[in-house]
């Protein structure tokens, strides 16, 4: 292989190369080499601060501390709401990388659906770059393992311990409690949420949302120096995370049990108050939901099964379910009656129903001659179309107003309802349309125009038994908030709130005895009289469908009546009201009444053991005071009537 | 002629020079792995250095009028090397580069050929014995480099391809080719290119973005374009005086890819800062000044080109490495002669430079 031949070669070994092109070399290399250094000049002296920051910013990443959300407790202490230690996968966006290329694996590891992944990043794509965004809560062990074998190839995904809500099973309190839930894009445009960041978990409904801050907390967060593939070298500083405030509610879990227990088959609401304070013993609300399916992603399928559920099962119907009181109304009537002058004489034959205005109003029995003592207890509708006929329409809503009809009742949970109380002033201004002198007649027996609340009613015939002291209702004891954070409360959760409104004794004694006499022999509750206690109340049974013939009728399915009961114990200065509401549920006397009993029962069984408990306490010294037996051996309902409105009573009997 | 003239005559002053950047070079990969799993590099580079010190002491004491006699046997078996590592080389990252000699060694032949073609270049060039180069003589160089050259492009290597170039130009440079035949060459090679570049071929994807991205880093962030903004940031934010020795935060918190080969004068630039930078390009501007006297005192023509061939792709390495680490050139995986850890360059280099040795010590036999 000779690429020159022998002959060309070893033809001068004594010429050399070149010197001038040797010569320019070195030239070349110097240029060369100047190049190279100007190069070094511009990154390490021009833009050595730039590229300082840069280095800074590839290494230094801030993760927030979570604070720990503040526990709820019942008002004994025990806990109804906790928070438990999750794992939650999160991504980070600070890597130089092409993320979009990793969705798949991403997905795959994770088991979560790409377009889901793809959306969440859509979603933060305006929110800055160290703003990690959660992929998915709750992880299983498989996908933390997952995470940590991928640490490589994958170092954008990040894994955070945090605490996560446990409410109690079942739905069990839910709409009381609420849930909590990240803010959407939505939410963050509201004024509301100004100080807040996507991401944020905050109290979507009950509790959790009216004391969002109370039990929220602060923040904190650490600045972490990172290597390339996310793993943490090092701190730098932190800022610690200020956990939120536990809560203490009113609610008696003992109560709250019996009455979720009483619902269960029911659609409708329970609530169950202290007149005295306005504490909220117990709050159902039926169908309920689960809160636990809120507090990891929930699913579209969860979400849209409870949204187009017709039963509305995230109503907190205690608070929102706008519906015709029914009988239950005639209490709030017989005030109006009784203090206008108008009911005491007022002496009605009852038919079976009567005319006015050419138009027949029925009654569902002939009750003969009917007086105020008994209207109540027999629920004669006939008194009651003659009574609101005599009284007019704006007296009625006088005293329904003052009782707190049509307005809210200032309870401290969002979305609360204010009902309706129709007047002459009313219809103009929402139909602009006088009011007929006809109209007035069913609003006299809860039906019409007129609609309530369950704790609207709740307060207003507790306070009426509490010789007209009305207390705003409550679930969260005020003076155990900070001063600052109650009078925030206050402010957003305004209603009636505490009144006191006149009533004379006599007046009071009247509809208070005749209340008992209700769910004594002869009243529409006899059925649920409960032995030993004075137990004292009204039925309600509203009619959803009106029926031209005229006649009353219950209805079916959808159509049948709303049963209602108000209840409380004692009769006077009660210590305990509880309002039933079953949807469709029929007669108020069958379907509500029982319910409402239950609770009673349940209650003042507990209030007694108490009481009982300290007497043996404190009388040890003494010999046991018992009262006279009663000669039939049989204990007595009655209690000594409270001598002046507003009083404590001792409990509601005495124990022989 | 089996014994150097006198002991005078080996080159004390590049030994010095060398050996400043071998230790520095050990010091900074020791650095540039302190974290990483590449933990004890540096011991490794040691022994590639004593290692290389033995190879150029054996080869300084060869007449390199021998080596050039054979340089045609020298180039076959070097084709048959390369065309053996296509067969029988061990596939690593998607390429074959490598022959795998058991027992942890590795052979990578296209090293071994950029000496075979310096020694070529020369034995060629002088066979022309100063005559002008006519056009004959420009291709046949190109095809003595080029095959090679190709060979080790389908490996694929670009970067190590490329380094051949410079063994082409520095023999056609000192070989007399005419202005007029460079004007030609440029543009046919533009041709080429333009030629290629509309056929889409040549080039894999990762290759040409590589190319590119020096121009626009953000353009490919996941690959090179991620190394070169973290080689810039590594360099830039050592400042003036540099962070400190194993301070690089940049090298320490793994940024920089590949610290210890590639990228191992971005390491050194963000520790020891601008001063330290100039400080390397000073050592190198020595070195090379070095080399060129002893080409300029060289006793005779093949002994210049062989001298020459070595400043050549020196230069070019160091030109190509640096320019990619400070942002002017693409990234091409070439590493940096006497500083980048790896077994192959070093052995390279300390032949090349044995070589020169050789060279300078027969300068005044003739």
């Amino acid at each position: 292989m000779a690429l020159i031949s022998k002959a060309e070669r070893n033809i001068d070994r004594d010429e050399k190369v070149s010197p001038d092109k040797l010569h320019a070399t070195q030239y070349i290399v110097v240029l060369l080499l100047a190049a190279l250094a100007s190069g070094m000049w511009r990154l390490q002296i021009l833009g050595a601060d730039s590229y300082r920051v840069l280095a800074e910013a590839n290494r230094v990443r801030k993760e927030p501390v979570r604070a720990p959300r503040g526990k709820i407790f019942d008002r004994e202490g025990r806990i109804l709401v906790d928070n438990y230690p999750s794992v939650s996968c999160y991504l980070l966006r600070e890597q130089v990388k092409d993320l979009n290329a990793d969705i798949p694996m991403i997905a795959r590891g994770l088991d979560l659906p790409v377009e889901q992944i793809q959306a969440t990043m859509r979603r933060y794509a305006s929110s800055p770059k160290y703003v990690s965004i959660p992929l998915k809560q709750d992880i299983t062990q498989d996908e933390q393992a997952f995470i940590e074998a991928h640490r490589n190839e994958l170092p954008e995904l990040e894994t955070f311990d945090e605490q996560r809500r446990l409410y109690p099973r079942d739905g069990f309190a839910a709409h009381l409690i609420g849930y909590v839930g990240e803010l959407s894009a939505e939410d963050l445009n509201s004024s509301k949420y100004d100080f807040y960041q996507p991401g944020d978990v905050v109290g979507k409904s009950g509790v959790e949302e009216a004391y969002d801050e109370v039990l929220r907390g602060t923040d904190g967060s650490r600045d972490a120096i990172v290597d390339s593939h996310g793993k943490e070298v090092g701190q730098l500083g932190q800022q610690l995370a200020i956990p939120g405030k536990d809560l203490r509610l009113t609610i008696d879990l003992d109560i709250q049990r019996v009455a979720e227990q009483a619902m269960e088959g029911h659609n409708g609401a329970l609530v169950a108050m202290d007149p005295h304070t306005g504490e909220i013993l117990a709050m159902v609300s039926r169908p309920t939901y689960d809160p636990n399916q809120f507090s990891v992603r929930l699913t579209k399928d969860y979400w849209s099964q409870i949204v187009n559920d017709p039963d509305h099962p995230m109503m907190n119907k205690t608070i929102q379910a706008q519906l015709a009181p029914g009988s239950t109304f005639k209490i709030i009537m017989s005030l109006a009656g009784l203090q206008e002058g108008v009911a005491q004489s007022m002496r009605v034959m009852c038919n079976g129903g009567a005319t006015f205005y050419g138009r027949f109003f029925a009654c569902d029995q002939r009750h003969g001659m009917v007086d105020i003592d008994h209207a109540i207890p027999w629920s004669c509708d006939t008194f009651y179309y003659t009574l609101a006929n005599k009284l007019g329409i704006d007296t009625i809503a006088k005293y329904a107003t003052e009782v707190g009809l049509g307005q809210k009742t200032g309870i401290d949970l969002p979305d609360e309802a204010a009902g309706t109380m129709p007047s002459t002033a009313w219809k103009l201004k929402t139909q602009h349309d006088k009011w007929y002198a006809g109209e007035t007649i069913s609003v006299g027996i809860g039906q019409g125009a007129v609609q309530a609340t369950p704790i609207q009613l709740a307060r207003a015939l507790s306070g009426i038994a509490s010789g007209g002291v009305l207390k705003q209702p409550h679930v969260v004891f005020p003076d155990e908030l900070p001063p600052d954070m109650a009078s925030a409360i206050a402010e957003s959760y305004q209603g009636s709130g505490d009144r006191v409104i006149p009533i004379t004794p006599e007046n009071w004694e009247t509809i208070t005895d005749a209340m008992a006499a209700t769910l004594g022999p002869g009243g529409t509750g006899a059925a649920v009289h409960l032995e030993g206690i004075d137990f004292a109340g009204k039925t309600g049974t509203a009619e959803v469908v009106s029926h031209s013939a005229g006649a009353k009728s219950l209805g079916t399915g959808n159509e049948r009546a709303n049963a209602w009961f108000v209840g409380m114990a004692p009769r006077r200065n009660p210590d305990i009201v509880v309002a039933v509401l079953c949807e469709h549920g029929g007669w108020g006397a069958t379907a509500a009444a029982p319910l409402a009993a239950q609770v009673i029962n349940a209650f003042v069984t507990k209030q007694r053991k108490r009481e009982g408990n300290l007497l043996r306490l404190t009388d040890a010294s003494k010999p046991a005071a018992s009262p006279a037996p009663n000669p039939n051996g049989v204990p007595t309902a009655s209690v000594t009537p409270a001598a002046h409105p507003g009083a404590v009573n001792a409990p509601a009997v005495n124990q022989p | 002629m089996h014994r150097f003239s006198s002991f005078r005559d080996f080159d004390w002053m590049l030994m010095g020079l060398v050996s400043l950047m071998s230790i520095l070079s050990v010091l900074e990969i020791k650095s540039a792995t302190l974290h990483t799993k590449f933990r004890g590099f540096d011991h490794k580079q040691i022994g590639f250095l004593l290692v290389g010190l033995v190879l150029m002491y054996l080869i300084s004491m060869i007449d390199y009028h021998r080596l050039v006699d054979v340089a045609p046997w020298a180039y076959a078996i070097g084709l048959l090397l390369l065309v053996a590592v296509r067969l029988v080389g061990t596939r690593v990252s998607g390429g074959k580069r490598w022959i795998n000699l058991g027992g942890g060694v590795h052979f990578q032949p296209s090293e071994w050929v950029k000496l075979i073609l310096i020694v070529v270049m020369a034995w060629f060039f002088w066979g022309l014995a100063g005559r002008r180069l006519s056009w004959i003589d420009i291709a046949k160089s190109f095809a003595l480099i080029g095959v090679p050259m190709v060979l080790v492009l389908v490996q694929p290597d670009l970067g190590t391809a490329l380094t051949y170039l410079p063994i082409l130009v520095a023999g056609l440079f000192l070989g007399g080719i005419r202005f007029k035949q460079v004007v030609v060459l440029l543009l046919g090679f533009a041709l080429l290119i333009g030629g290629a570049w509309m056929s889409g071929k040549r080039l894999k994807p990762y290759q040409m973005a590589r190319l590119t991205s020096f121009m626009d880093p953000g353009s490919d962030p996941r690959g090179t374009g991620y190394q070169i903004r973290q080689s810039l940031i590594a360099v830039g934010s050592g400042g003036l005086w540099g962070k400190g020795t194993n301070q690089g935060t940049q090298t320490q918190g793994d940024f920089l890819p590949i610290p210890y080969t590639d990228f191992i004068f971005a390491a050194f630039c963000e520790e020891h800062g601008f001063v330290g930078g100039v400080g390397i390009l000073l050592l190198y501007f020595l070195i090379l000044m070095r080399l060129i006297e002893n080409a300029q005192q060289a006793s005779d023509v093949p002994g210049a080109f062989i001298v020459m061939g070595v400043v050549a792709v020196l230069l070019f390495q160091i030109v190509v490495n640096i320019g990619m680490v400070v942002g002017l050139m693409p990234v091409t995986g070439i590493p940096l002669p006497l500083m980048s850890y790896g077994g192959s360059s070093i052995l390279f280099t300390f032949l090349a430079l044995g070589i020169v040795m050789n060279v300078r010590m027969r300068r005044f036999v003739n």
